[in-house]
Order: structure tokens, then sequence, then C-alpha cells
């Protein structure tokens, strides 16, 4: 999708509010700061979009220089890069919340006002959530391997997984 | 005991409970509804999920559900449907429904829904996260909705391990969700404010303390009958109780605010009030073709009217059900045929002649 502004690939999708009405809008990266920087009457009636808040975060936040060094850095379990979550504003798997910690704090000051989950704890398997997140990066490393021909390494990976994936098994029959 | 096959055309001849307009503030309040977002631990997101990641999130999903199932943890039957699998009518159907998202219709790969017959609950898999649990109750009535949802909740949770950590809570997709996972919203009918032009108002009030209000099928979509949904913006920091509390203290106020707006018209312009309903009502009884837009703006001042006094032989129930069966793939699956949009035309005027002008039984009943 074109931005609506100028030709240059559309990354932010904003729904502004007109008369009460909600309307698309879709907007590069350049054309949404510009958007997204209005007077200060106009801001309450931006209802605020992950595009939004990302913008305004990294708009205040960062100089280009740290941003492109913080964009490069990528998740070591499902590879995805913090460059890839600002565009699509979706993250790829949950360690993301572990290994961009820092990161998204500002953005969830920006978006909840709060950093720390208050509320319902998983009564079960909240303690083995962190290992079975490493189960995405072992599937992820034995596709490589195979890809690679390299099968020793895949099956050593493939029993690894085996392994963890009984664990779970057995704790949830 | 297995899942129930879907049967649209059956399913076409009812309407969800949460249309019988019974629950408490049911003139003004449509439906509660209360989803939690969750996801698997050892699964990577969505957007980074492969085809394979997805088929076996889906079948773990299908097996533990089933299971809660044979168990009896749900009440009533339980439908699979495979969407990956349905045409794009009959996906149309179920959001039109208010059973899956939009987003979830549009999708591609594997992604399934769970609903129970009553369609007091669905269960989405493979959508934005992997798990979207909603629960949908007529009227005012979040407090049951959430005691529901957190069962049900707790149910699964005994069978998977969520994506979860200290820090954060629950872990979803987009960080807009994160923590609770939880969005209550309201589905309010509010005419009046519209007419009278302070809804803008309303709107921004809610907004400044952090209330998000959308239209009739969520993110994005237009305020199609004066409905609207007000939801929770924040999902973190604050307790599923508090979040779900702060959507329920504000809907009295709106639906004060819509009553007075109800009054003033009374009071102020009631000529110029009760000729707009019973033009609507004229309209709605002996139109030959009509848009659905055309139709939703009149069952809108239709619904107003009943819910005045001012048109005392059309019951609210039938009213709610006209809005939804008026819809293009719920036309189309009440006439079992493929419509273009004149025909379709056609067909919802026919249809609400059918229904408002006495040739069709009473409201309950097709």
């Amino acid at each position: 999708m074109k931005c609506q502004k100028c030709d240059k690939p559309a990354t932010f999708h904003i729904t502004d509010l007109v008369d009460g009405k909600p309307n698309e809008l879709h907007l590069c990266e350049e054309c949404a700061h510009k958007f997204l920087a209005p007077s200060a009457d106009d801001a309450s009636q931006v209802v605020p979009s992950m595009g939004a808040l990302l913008a305004q975060h990294l708009a205040v936040g960062e100089t280009a220089e740290e941003l492109a060094r913080l964009d490069q850095r990528s998740c070591p379990v499902c590879g995805v890069t913090f460059l890839e979550f600002r565009k699509q504003g979706r993250l790829g798997c949950p360690h993301d919340y572990v290994c961009f910690a820092e990161d998204l704090e500002p953005l969830l000051v920006n978006i909840h006002g709060e950093t720390r989950h208050v509320g319902k704890v998983p009564k079960f398997c909240a303690r083995g959530a962190e290992e079975q997140t490493q189960l995405i990066r072992l599937r992820r490393e034995m596709k490589e391997a195979v890809a690679a021909e390299e099968y020793e390494q895949a099956s050593k990976l493939r029993d690894e997984i085996r392994k963890i994936e009984q664990t779970r098994d057995k704790a949830n029959k | 005991m297995d899942f129930s096959n879907l049967n649209l055309q059956e399913l076409a001849q009812t309407s969800g409970e949460w249309l019988r307009g019974s629950g408490p503030e049911s003139d003004i309040v449509i439906s509660s509804r209360i989803r939690l977002a969750r996801n698997l631990a050892d699964f990577p997101f969505i957007s980074r999920a492969t085809d394979t990641d997805r088929a076996e999130i889906g079948k773990i999903l299908r097996g533990r559900i089933e299971t809660l199932h044979q168990q009896g943890k749900f009440t009533g039957q339980l439908i699979y449907v495979d969407v990956s699998e349905l045409e794009a009518v009959d996906r149309q159907f179920l959001v039109e429904r208010q059973l899956i998202s939009r987003e979830h219709a549009d999708a591609e790969g594997a992604r399934a829904v769970v609903i129970d017959q009553r369609e007091q609950m669905s269960v989405m898999i493979n959508e934005e996260d992997h798990l979207r649990i909603q629960v949908l109750k007529s009227g005012l009535d979040l407090g049951s909705a959430w005691e529901q949802i957190n069962e049900l909740d707790d149910h699964i949770e005994a069978r998977v391990t969520y994506a979860y950590n200290d820090r954060f809570g629950y872990l979803t997709a987009c960080p807009t969700n994160v923590g609770t996972g939880v969005r209550v919203s309201v589905m309010l009918h509010l005419p009046a404010l519209v007419i009278t032009q302070q809804i803008d108002k309303v709107f921004r009030s809610l907004q400044k303390i952090n209330l998000a209000v959308r239209g009739l099928y969520g993110e994005g979509s237009q305020a199609q009958g004066d409905f609207y949904q007000v939801s929770n913006q924040i999902t973190l920091g604050q307790s599923e109780e508090e979040l779900t509390k702060k959507v329920a203290d504000v809907v009295p106020v709106l639906i004060d605010y819509e009553r007075q707006a109800r009054d003033f018209l009374i009071r102020e312009s009631q000529e110029t009030l009760h000729d707009r309903v019973s033009r609507a009502y004229g309209i709605l009884r002996t139109a030959q073709t009509i848009s659905s837009e055309e139709t939703m703006h009149l069952l809108s001042s239709l619904r107003m009217g009943v819910n005045l006094g001012l048109i005392r032989d059309v019951a609210i129930p039938t009213v709610n059900k006209l809005f939804v069966h008026t819809q293009p793939a719920h036309l189309q699956k009440l006439t079992g045929m493929e419509l273009d949009s004149s025909d379709r035309n056609i067909e919802r005027a026919t249809y609400l002649r059918r229904h408002l002008s006495g040739e069709a039984p009473k409201a309950g009943q097709n």
C-alpha cells in the first residue's frame, strides 16, 4: 500500500476521528511524523494507534544513530529485528519481551502509563513458560541445520526438542 | 461427545442470545463483551509462525478444547469451525454474527474458531494471537461475563503453557494488549446523542480517561446504526477487575446522557422526532429495494421509537434481529442463494416488509 501523501510505501496505519467518524489514514514514516506532531489542541482528537505511539516515542526518544543501532538488534529465539517490529507493530515471540525489555519499556509507558503487570497470574505453569519458549529457538535452529545439511546437529536438536515436548505433554495431561 | 458440525443455514434462522434484548439496560446497551488474548509459550507469535507452526498450534488447541468439552467444562454443544476452509460469504456471516473478527475472516493460513451453540462464547485460534477467547452477553452484564471467561481461561490454562512473565504478564503479539490481555467492551445504541450532536463531546471525554470508542465491527469500522463500542485502551498495570470496573462505571453515565438527550428531544421537538421515527418505519415496511446503510440508519430510528413508546407494534428483539439478518452474508444464507449487491437490496427490502408488516409470525420466530 502506498502512502496517501507521497509515493513511498505506507508503514503507518492511523485511525483519525473526524467529527466523531473514524477515518483511515495510510502514511509513510515521514508523513506520519508530520501528521502526528499537531498542535496541542488537536492531539486529543487523534486515536492513539500502535504506529502513532511508536512514532511519538521515537520522535522524542532516540537520535538517528541510536535508532539505527537499536534497529539492527535481533531476538536470539525468533530472529525478529527491532526494525521489523517497528515496521509491523507486532513482536515475533514471547522472548522479545525479555530481550527487548528495556527498549519496550518507554513504549509501554506511552501506551499504558505503566510497565508492570498487575492482575491475573496463571495458576499452573507460569514457571515453565520461559523454558518452553526455548523450543521456538531449537525448532528454528533445527530447520536451519537441515537446510545447511548438518544432519548430525539437526538430530541432536530434534532429541532436545522431543525431551522438552514430552515434559510439557506430561505436565498438561 | 465430539464437536458438532456447523450448519450455517440452520444458524442463520436463529439469533444469538446476546440479541434477545433481555439483559439489564437493554434498551440502550446491546451487549457486553470480554475477550482475552493468550499465546502458547513454545511457539512464535503469528507474524513469525511458519505454516507448520500454525497447523501445530491449531492441532494442540483443538485437542485441548475437545478434551475439556468431553469433561463437561463447557455448557452446551460446541461447534468447531475451520475458518480457512470456509467460503468468503460464510466467513462474513460469522463476522456479522460477532463470532469472529474481520481480521480473522480476511486473514490467510490455518485458523479456526470454536463457538458454543448459544453464541455466548467464541474462541478464535490463530488470530493476531494464538488464542482469542470471547464471552458475549445481552445488555449490561460485565460481571458475569468476567466470571465466565475467567473460568474458561483457567480450564484452558490447566492444559497448555501460556506465554507469561512476571514483569509484563500475559505476552501478546502487539504490546497494546500485553499484561492482562483483556478487552472489556460494551456496545451501546446512542441515536439521541447523535441527533443532538453531543456524541463528539462524549467521545473526547472518554478518550481522556483512556477508553476507546469504535464502530459496530471493531477497529476502524464506521459507527453504523448509531452503535458504538466503548472499551478499555490500557491492558497493563491494572487488574482485570479494575479494568472491567472502569468500563462498567462509565456505562451508566452514558446511558444517563442518552436518556437525557431522548427526554430533551421528546420535550422540545416531539413532532419532529415522532415524524422521523414514523417515516423510518414507513420506509422499512414499504421499500422495494434498500441498501444496508439505509437499513441500519432507519432501523436505528425505529429502535429508538420502539423504546420511547412511539411505535407499539414491533418488539425490540425483532428490531435487534433485523440489524443482523439484513447484513449481506445473512441475507444470502437466509435465501440460500448467492446475491449481487442489487439483488441483495431487493431481497433485503422483501425481508424487512415481511418482518415488519404483520405478514410474518410474531417476534422471536422467523
